[in-house]
Order: C-alpha cells, then structure tokens, then sequence
C-alpha cells in the first residue's frame, strides 16, 4: 500500500507538474495571440500543433478503426477483447485533436464555420468534416461501454442495432481522414523535400495509420495489462504484431517503387539532415521493428513485442514530424523549432488523455470482456444477478 | 467572363525609388514599419515591397493567380478570385488555420500573429479602386511606369513585345504567364528569376489541380468501401454462422433429427 501510495505522488506530481504549466501556457496563448506562446511566422505557419497533435494524434487513434475492421466487418471474434481500449483510445485522441485545433486555429471561436460556409475544393474541409463526423461516430461506438455501466438498456439496444452500420461508417470516416491528412500536403510540391513528397502521400498517410493502428494495440494492452494486472493476451497480439509488420513492410515497398519512378532514388546519397532523418525514419519505423518480430521467438514475447510497438509508433511520430516540419524548413529558409510553451501545452494535451483513459478505464467496463454486451442483454438472468450481487454490496 | 485586369512590373525600369510602397501605405491605412522602404519586408502591415539585388529592384506582392491556391485551400472560402482577377481575402469567415500561408506556392499571405483576433493580410490589387475603372495605387504612384497597370491580355502583348524588341535586355521569360497555372501579375526582368527571389520551380499545372485528384477519388472510395465493408461482414457473419451449425449439428447427431 505505501509503495503504491508513494508511486502514485510521482507521477501524480509530474502530471500536476506538466498540467499546471500547460494551464499557464494556456492563459498566454488566450492573451497574447499565437505569436507569444509560438515560434511560428509568416515562412513557417504550421509546426508542432499541426505536426504533432493534429498529424500524429488522429495517426495514434487508427488503433479504433482497425481492430474494429478486424472482429466486426471480418467477424474474427477472438480480437474482440481488443476493441474497447482501442476504441477508447481513438475517441481519446480525437478529442485531443480538436483540442489542439482550439490552440492553434487563430480564430478558434469561428470553427463552426466549417458547417455552413463551404468550399469542397479544400482538402482542409474534408479534414474538418471527417472530424466532426467520426468523433461523433466513436462516441457512438464508445457508447455502449457508458451504457452498460449507467444499464440504460433501451438505449443500449437501439445502438446495438445500429452498430454495425456506425462501424462501416467508421471504417470509412478514418480512411478518408487518415489519407487526406497526407492529402493536405500535395498541394505544395515545390515547398516539400522530394523524399516526402509524393502524389501517394495519401496512400502512405493510411498505410502508416493502419500499421501504427495495430502497434498503439500491442502498447496499450501490454501497459495496461501491467498497470491493472489483467492477463495480457499474447497469442492474440503476436497475431496483430505479424499483421502489423506485413503492412510496414508494404509500405517500406510503395514507398521505394514510388521513388525509383519519379526518380527520387538520388536524393539518398545526398549528404544533409533530411536525408539522415529520413534513415532514422525508416529505421526505427520499420526495418528494426519488422527485424524484430520476424524472429518467432521475439514475437512470442510480450517484452520484444512491446519494444516493437513502442519503435513503430516512435518511427510513425517521427515520420509525421518529418512531412510537416523536417521537409518544409529548407523551402521556407527558417528554422523551426516548437517553444517552451507549444510544448508545454502539447505535454499537458498528452497527460489530460492518458488522465482520461486511466480514469475511464478504471470506472467503466472497458477490459472486461465477460461484460460484453450481447450477453447482458440476452441473459437476462445473469444481468439480474449481478444486479442483486451489486445490491447486496 | 469579365475582362481580366493585372499588373506588369518591369524590373528593368525601376528605380528603386519606394512610391509603390509608399502609395500601397497610404491606399491600405497601414502604419510606417521601417525608415527605409527598400529593407522592409512583407509583414500584415506591409502588403507590397522594393527588394534591392545588386543594382536591380524589384517588388513582391500578391501574384493574384489565375487559379489561386490560396482559394482553393481555404475550408470556409474565405478567399475569392474575383470576375475581374484580384483575389481577395475575407476575414469575417476565417477560422485561422494558415492553410492559406503553407500552401501559396509565393510565400505571400502574412498573418497577425499578435492579435488576439487575427487576420491574414495580403494585396488586394486595390480591389475597390480597379472595379470603378482606376489604376492599383501602386501603379499610378510609379514615376517610371515600372509598374502598369490595366487588361492582363494587353499586358501579355506589351512584355512580349519587350522581350522581342530588346532581346539582349531581358531575360527570355514572362514570369506569371504559367507559373502554377499564371498569375494576373507579370513579371519582367534582365536576369534569371530565382536570382530576385521569386519561386523559380513551379509546375506549370495550376496546384489545385494536385488536390483535386485525390478529392476526386473520395466517391469511390466511399462507395466500393461500403459495398466492400458490408459484403465482408455479411460473409464472415455467414460463414461463423455456418461453422457453427456445423458444430452444432455434428455434436448433436441424432438429436435434432
Ligand atoms: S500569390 Fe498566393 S496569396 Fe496571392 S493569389 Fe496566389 S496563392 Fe493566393
Ligand atoms: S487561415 Fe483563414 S483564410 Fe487562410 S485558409 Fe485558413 S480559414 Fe482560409
């Protein structure tokens, strides 16, 4: 109980640490305007807001449209104790997201334009719709778990009917959304180094998402497995691991066929930072973590597999941070670098969602997979009984 | 579609002396940001500038594209090409996300970066001015005639003209005649173009073009991916269903029957 106590005060001090700080960053953002608490100008309007929190955000929540592919369009139920923390996890995200946006749209009070006033032409305003609509679709999603809980069981029967339909609708929405993330970028094929920019962007956006989709599974089950002291079900993640490296590996393979056709193989030699990240990129996103768990032994081990899982999300993040700033700096001749307060309120962003989760987590039947709603509901007696077992506590 | 207008800068005949600059000032209300006009730099308190390199000048400005990217990026369509050529910039629908800055292929727009309610600021080839038929403040301010104004087809006529009648004064390229689509601004000068600063390695396809090619393909994408998704969970689901009767009635032999 002491160590417990005690190991909750230093984490509950660097969060409360970061929180404070971001809250402080959070009044100068809302006093002084963008230019006090950022390093961006007028050559570099976009930086780790864009790159991080939005990019790399909605990137890290693919984990909720890729599980749920998996166990509700192609019915392999086994992965279904996989589904609700991934959901959890991509509803968190985006509402992290649309936090970050409230930091850095200039005018975040106007944000509701988007609905009414609109241009189809813009990338960016598929961007906002797919938002809008697939937040609203993984709260949908999430819902049942908050239903569940509070035994709203009308309602609960009635979004259960419409789930599969959400799902597909889901499954759509973050297609879209993670490909026109990359899509936002086509437009300036003067401004991008060629080893990122490329008419595929879109296709690599969704790759990268759904490999990184499944490595946040591995992460977060093996976390919290250890944090709630539940089993970790590793046949399954080994599986997901094996699919995972699959997809990275198609990936690594677009991209060069990609390069060798528009001929950008050269810029390879090319001595300079972009190319050295752009190795690192590669590194540890893919060959490291595709090495790894191509050894069945690693793969058949929860620490290897973690380890993996942590190098591809490293890799994803770094790739993100790549197309929006590494790429862009030589064109727009400054260099960029976040400030103490951008980052601040980026950390604080990061701490609220993983408060979020730990909190939901703990007060919601999230990993409890007996607790699966078909059976609540057809088995009624058992529904009762429990019923009568919380009563009696 | 409505006669388009523009402007034609000759960086051979400027002089450097900052009456566009001053002019554009004085036209937009906007206050003094340096004592010396040919060091200043584009900012949201200066829509225009006199760039100095070596003994030739030239100016920066909103190059009011023919298919402007700026337009076509924006989410809410706060920007706007008008009948007549310039693009304007609204600031009651801006929502402030600077997409408009990362994509202008010329570095143009400027933001407010200290406003607690910003704008994006930028030339708007005196907008109000030109629809009643008079000149860009710019334009009539020029002493040399550097900069004219007037009908962008009578423009391309005169730098091409230029360019046949001195060719050993001019650099052999009107710059804004294709740049990612043209520009209603046009650009003449005695050296190569990325020697005064300008983007010299622009497509000659408007960029909106690149965009439109994925946002073309979201239909299909929704329609052969709910086809798909739904086709999926009705096999799958049949398929479960299946083995599962299978067992049952293998494990049930006799029973059932
Ligand atoms: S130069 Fe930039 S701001 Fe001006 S019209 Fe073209 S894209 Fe828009
Ligand atoms: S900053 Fe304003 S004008 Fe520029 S693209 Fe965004 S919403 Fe449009």
């Amino acid at each position: 109980m002491k160590t417990l106590t005690s190991k909750i005060t230093f984490w509950g001090t660097v969060a409360a640490v970061i929180v404070a700080a971001g809250l402080y960053s959070t009044f100068l953002r809302f006093t002084q305007g963008l230019g006090g608490v950022t390093n961006l100008n007028d050559a570099f309007p976009w930086g780790l807001w864009i790159g991080f929190d939005i990019l790399c955000g909605v990137g890290l929540a693919a984990g909720g449209f890729t599980i749920c592919a998996v166990t509700h369009i192609f019915n392999i139920e086994k992965f279904k104790p996989l589904t609700r923390p991934a959901i959890l996890t991509a509803f968190l995200g985006y509402v992290m997201v649309i936090f970050a946006l409230m930091y850095d749209l200039g005018r975040p009070w106007a944000i509701w334009h988007a609905i009414i006033m609109w241009n189809t032409h813009s990338v960016m305003f598929e961007v906002a719709w797919c938002v809008m609509l697939y937040t609203s679709v993984l709260f949908l999603e999430f819902s049942p778990i908050l239903l569940e809980r509070f035994r709203m069981k009308k309602t609960l029967r009635v979004i259960r009917m419409a789930l599969i339909p959400i799902m597909i609708l889901g499954i759509l929405l973050s297609t879209l959304h993670q490909s026109s993330l990359g899509s936002l970028y086509l437009i300036v094929p003067n401004k991008m180094h060629p080893l990122w920019w490329s008419m595929f962007l879109p296709v690599f956006f969704f790759l990268s998402a759904v490999s990184v989709g499944f490595a946040m599974v591995i992460f977060e089950s093996y976390l919290s497995a250890k944090a709630f002291n539940h089993g970790l079900k590793l046949p399954l993640l080994s599986q997901i691991a094996g699919v995972m490296s699959v997809v990275l590996i198609v990936n690594l393979a677009a991209k060069f066929i990609d390069m060798a056709y528009s001929g950008d193989l050269p810029y390879l030699l090319v001595k300079g930072p972009e190319t050295y990240l752009f190795y690192l990129e590669m590194l540890i996103g893919t060959l490291i973590p595709v090495a790894i768990l191509s050894v069945k032994k690693y793969r058949s081990d929860n620490k290897w597999l973690y380890v993996a899982a942590v190098m591809t999300v490293g890799g994803f993040v770094l790739n993100r941070m790549n197309v929006s700033v590494t790429s862009l700096e030589a064109s727009s001749s400054v260099a960029y670098f976040p400030g103490i307060y951008e980052i601040s309120i980026t950390l604080m962003l990061v701490v609220l969602g993983m408060l979020a989760f730990r909190f939901i987590v703990q007060h919601f039947p999230v990993f409890e997979a007996h607790k699966e709603l078909p059976e609540i509901i057809v088995d009624a007696k058992a529904f009762h009984e429990t019923e009568l077992s919380m009563q009696h506590k | 579609m409505a006669k388009q207008l523009g402007l034609l800068f000759d960086v051979t005949m400027c002089v450097g002396c900052g009456a566009c600059y001053e002019a554009c000032k004085t036209q937009n209300e906007l206050p003094k940001t340096n004592d010396e006009p040919l060091k200043d730099h584009l900012s949201s308190e200066t829509y225009t500038v006199v760039e100095q390199y070596g003994d030739v000048y030239t100016r920066k400005m909103c190059m009011h594209c023919v298919d402007p990217t700026c337009v076509s990026v924006c989410p809410v369509g706060a920007f706007q090409k008008t009948e007549i050529g310039p693009v304007l910039y609204d600031a009651d629908k801006c929502i402030g996300c600077r997409y408009c800055m990362q994509a202008c292929p010329h570095h143009i727009p400027r933001y407010e970066w200290s406003s607690m309610n910003p704008r994006v600021r930028k030339c708007s080839m005196c907008y109000e001015r030109v629809k009643e038929g008079l000149p860009t403040a710019c334009a009539e301010a020029c002493p040399t005639g550097a900069t004219q104004f007037g009908e962008l087809d009578e423009l391309k006529a005169i730098a091409k003209k230029r360019i046949e009648d001195n060719p050993d004064t001019y650099y052999p390229h009107i710059y804004g005649l294709e740049e990612a689509g043209g520009t209603n601004v046009l650009v003449l000068s005695p050296v190569p173009f990325e020697q005064l600063g300008f983007t010299a390695n622009l497509p000659k396809k408007p960029l909106p073009t690149y965009t439109m090619a994925a946002l073309e393909k979201i239909p299909s994408v929704v329609g052969i991916g709910s086809v798909f998704l739904a086709g999926m969970f009705w096999l799958t689901k049949r398929k479960n269903e299946i083995a599962q009767e299978e067992q049952q009635t293998n494990g049930n032999n006799g029973h059932e029957k």
